[in-house]
């Protein structure tokens, strides 16, 4: 259970007091099994109480403290020191606006992530007294994959695509759509499809794949988005090429 | 939203991705091996050229080529707005035109078998 220096240069920012943001050098003494997170809890408490960032629970489910740290977008509580060398870089994850050092404004995503409705939409109502809606091991394997998503946001600053281009919905909120599109209980694809189908759904993916290689619980939204751009063609093919056929 | 029409491009890259995932590797060890003199009897001229000669062949060879230039094409378009070129119309336009040009152009070569 050593100690030892470790550097980190943080950005920092506040929009009401400075005209732009800066980076802060702290050196602390961090214990051999620390975690970025635990550094930054080390300084907030002991040196520096103003410092700003999101957290909660300190075991990779909640998704609240993706920050870029050397320049990768990852979740600071599983990030280790010891994986790192020198001066550790800590900035806000990228492409989002900073509320204030390294919490950003998340405002885009939540509104992204409402609109393709990542809920299940029964395709028919049944009254309690049927019982569950039923499904197969099976039918399960389809999504489940889909579903360890967190809404932690690195894929968001790791897509060059969405840098490019804001209106782009972005790889959680698609894998998301796809997750509940693809849950035999469900009936809402279509709904899903008029957001994830236009151009700014799942056709502004290039297909980069830095999306699942940052993603914390390996929910692979990269592939998630390939199997929504196939469905999607078959969709459009179906429409444009048999428009007697109803959907 | 418009659902958008990228499917149509898009359909036509990922078939062709998996069109010259398969067979590229098979022409460039068939072409390997042609170099290194071993031809094999079935690809020698005149089976080509009979092959080439049946409405069914023609219509695979079409299908290759077009399908290729067009993933070749498509791809490329996504590559130049990676690397930073942004006008993607035009970019579009001369990438698509130009697997057009070439998948006419080997109609007319195989019409003319």
């Amino acid at each position: 259970m050593g100690e030892r220096p470790v550097e980190l240069e943080i950005l920092r920012y506040n929009p009401e007091t400075d005209r732009e943001p800066r980076f802060q050098r702290y050196s602390v003494g961090c214990r051999e099994e620390w975690v970025v997170l635990d550094a930054l809890n080390h300084i907030k408490e002991t040196v520096d109480p103003t410092l700003s960032y999101r957290w909660s629970c300190h075991m990779a489910v909640c998704g609240s403290c993706g920050m870029m740290i050397n320049g990768e977008p990852k979740l600071a509580c599983k990030s280790f020191l010891r994986d790192y060398v020198g001066v550790i870089r800590v900035e806000p994850l990228a492409y989002f606006p900073i509320e204030r050092d390294l919490v950003t404004v998340i405002d885009d995503f939540m509104d992204k992530l409402a609109r393709v409705k990542p809920y299940l939409i029964p395709k028919r109502e049944q009254p309690v007294s049927d019982g569950e809606y039923r499904q197969t091991p099976a039918e399960l394997k389809k999504f489940k994959q889909y579903t360890l998503c967190i809404n932690c946001m690195l894929c968001y600053a790791a897509c060059p695509q969405y840098g490019l281009i804001p209106k782009y919905i972005g790889p959680a909120a698609i894998a998301l759509a796809h997750r509940y599109n693809q849950d035999s209980r469900d009936g809402g694809r279509d709904q899903r499809q008029e957001e994830i189908a236009a151009t700014e759904g799942v056709w502004d993916c290039s297909f980069v794949g830095a999306c699942s290689e940052v993603c914390p619980e390996h929910v692979d939204p990269a592939g998630a988005l390939q199997q929504v751009k196939i469905a999607s063609t078959v969709d459009w093919y179906r429409e444009h090429l048999m428009p007697w056929k109803k959907k | 939203m418009a659902k958008s029409s990228k499917p149509v491009v898009w359909g036509l890259f990922a078939a062709g991705g998996t069109v010259t995932a398969f067979v590229t590797p098979v022409l460039v060890l068939l072409t390997l091996l042609a170099a290194l003199g071993h031809v094999v009897g079935l690809l020698a001229y005149d089976g080509l050229h009979a092959f080439a000669s049946h409405w069914l062949g023609k219509s695979l060879l079409f299908a290759i080529v077009f399908l290729s230039l067009w993933h070749a094409a498509h791809r490329l378009r996504i590559t130049l707005h990676d690397l930073g070129v942004r006008s993607d119309t035009p970019v579009a336009v001369v990438a698509y035109a130009a697997a057009l040009a070439g998948s006419v152009a080997a109609a007319v070569y195989l019409l003319r078998i």
